[in-house]
């Protein structure tokens, strides 16, 4: 029997075997290690058992030969969630880069977002992340985001994966702001029904990401694919020109005009074109790429 | 949450690491998270474990003894967030955190 072979998926993948498969072979340090036991200061409060890395893996590495940071959440902890030093850790590594200079940052998100016990320190981290993302992009040093994880990126993650360079995901990671249920306990089940898996999928699931242009690199789920994409993603070049940001704003003002009453995501990939939308999605990655893709 | 220490020795104990420290399992439900470092000047072992699952601590000693028994580990503080995991996957995450530190 292989044993290599087996666990090889992403989705099912922890946070340390994520980056063992995604980073060239031993290139990974970890920084602030488990050893330091940087722990949460607020879960013994409500009684809860903490984490030595509070849900997040921290460090660098190469990938294809090129220096990059990388941060990987752990969603089995807590559901990935953005607790203090989880996101201190997030804030320190991107602050790092900016002396460091590495290649690039790849993030591999698997969060509900905010750690609701850590509430106002928790929606600091996340505001936090984001500027320093910002400043690392500022100064030419490219972010880029890996959704796969069964948590996929919700919440303040969600709002952080806009905030990257470019993405790649995989049909199973979910990028959202509110969540299925969120949306249902606020707006109503006949809005939408947080119990409907299709539904759930064919909203917030890549391919719909992809489709709608959010997502660059639309991967099937396994550690090679999303190692192949983040290695595509590095040869991306910055371009923070006015014209291509205008340009990008003008494309954001048209998607919202342009699905504005859809009621589905099936509505919406009928109005891309798509002659029989409805099996969108039982096609494989390689199906939907050949139908045309995205864009 | 409960605190557990232990301290135990096992006669001519010894460990081999192929690395400072090794982590396995995550703190999720009914799971584990075990983090095993070196401490080459110690003979003994010590177990430090917060537990979610209070009032188990003749199971903790066990499982621990077991472990103790099964690869006469020395000189290794062995560091438990444990989320209410069953002693049976307690065992399993202490071997696999000591093949993981070891290489065997």
């Amino acid at each position: 029997m292989n044993l290599q072979n087996i666990g090889c998926n992403y989705l099912e993948a922890s946070a340390r075997k994520r980056l063992e498969g995604i980073l060239d072979p031993g290139s990974f340090r970890e920084l602030c290690p488990p050893t330091e036991k940087r722990i949460s200061p607020h879960l013994h409060y409500f009684d809860i058992p903490v984490a030595f890395d509070d849900g997040v893996v921290t460090g660098e590495g190469t990938l294809d030969g090129k220096t990059v940071a990388v941060i990987a959440q752990e969603g089995r902890f807590m559901g990935g969630a953005i607790g203090e030093v989880h996101s201190a850790k997030i804030v320190g590594l991107l602050r790092r880069c900016l002396a460091k200079k590495p290649d690039a940052v790849l993030f591999l998100f698997d969060s509900g977002g905010v750690r609701l016990q850590e509430a106002n320190a928790g929606e600091l981290g996340v505001a936090e992340i984001i500027r320093a993302i910002l400043d690392v992009r500022a100064a030419g040093i490219r972010v880029f985001g890996l959704v796969g994880g069964s948590c996929g990126a919700y919440g303040g993650a969600g709002i952080i994966t806009g905030c990257c360079d470019a993405l790649a995901v995989s049909e199973e990671g979910r990028i959202g702001v509110s969540g299925p249920e969120v949306i249902e306990t606020n707006m109503g089940v006949e809005v939408f029904d947080s119990r409907d898996r299709a539904l759930v999928w064919r909203t917030f699931g890549g391919k719909n990401r992809y489709l709608q242009g959010q997502v660059r690199e639309l991967v099937e789920d396994s550690m090679e694919s999303f190692r192949q994409a983040a290695i595509r993603l590095l040869s991306l070049k910055p371009d923070y020109s006015l014209d291509q940001l205008e340009a990008e704003q003008k494309q954001l003002e048209e998607r919202a005009e342009k699905f504005a009453g859809c009621r589905d995501a099936v509505d919406v990939w009928r109005k891309l074109g798509y002659p029989s939308p409805e099996n969108i999605p039982s096609l494989t990655v390689a199906e939907l790429k050949s139908e045309g893709g995205a864009k | 949450m409960e605190h557990l220490e232990y301290r135990m020795e096992a006669p001519d104990g010894k460990t081999v690491a192929v690395k400072p420290f090794s982590l396995v399992g995550v703190v999720a439900s009914a799971n584990l998270e075990v983090m095993l470092e070196i401490v080459p000047s110690e003979k003994a072992c010590v177990f430090l474990i917060d537990t979610a699952a209070k009032g188990f601590e003749a199971s903790w000693q066990a499982v621990v003894r077991d472990f103790m028994d099964r690869w006469k580990p020395a000189g290794l503080k062995v560091s438990i967030n444990d989320n209410a995991a069953s002693p049976s996957v307690v065992s399993l995450r202490l071997d696999q955190a000591y093949e993981a530190l070891t290489g065997e």
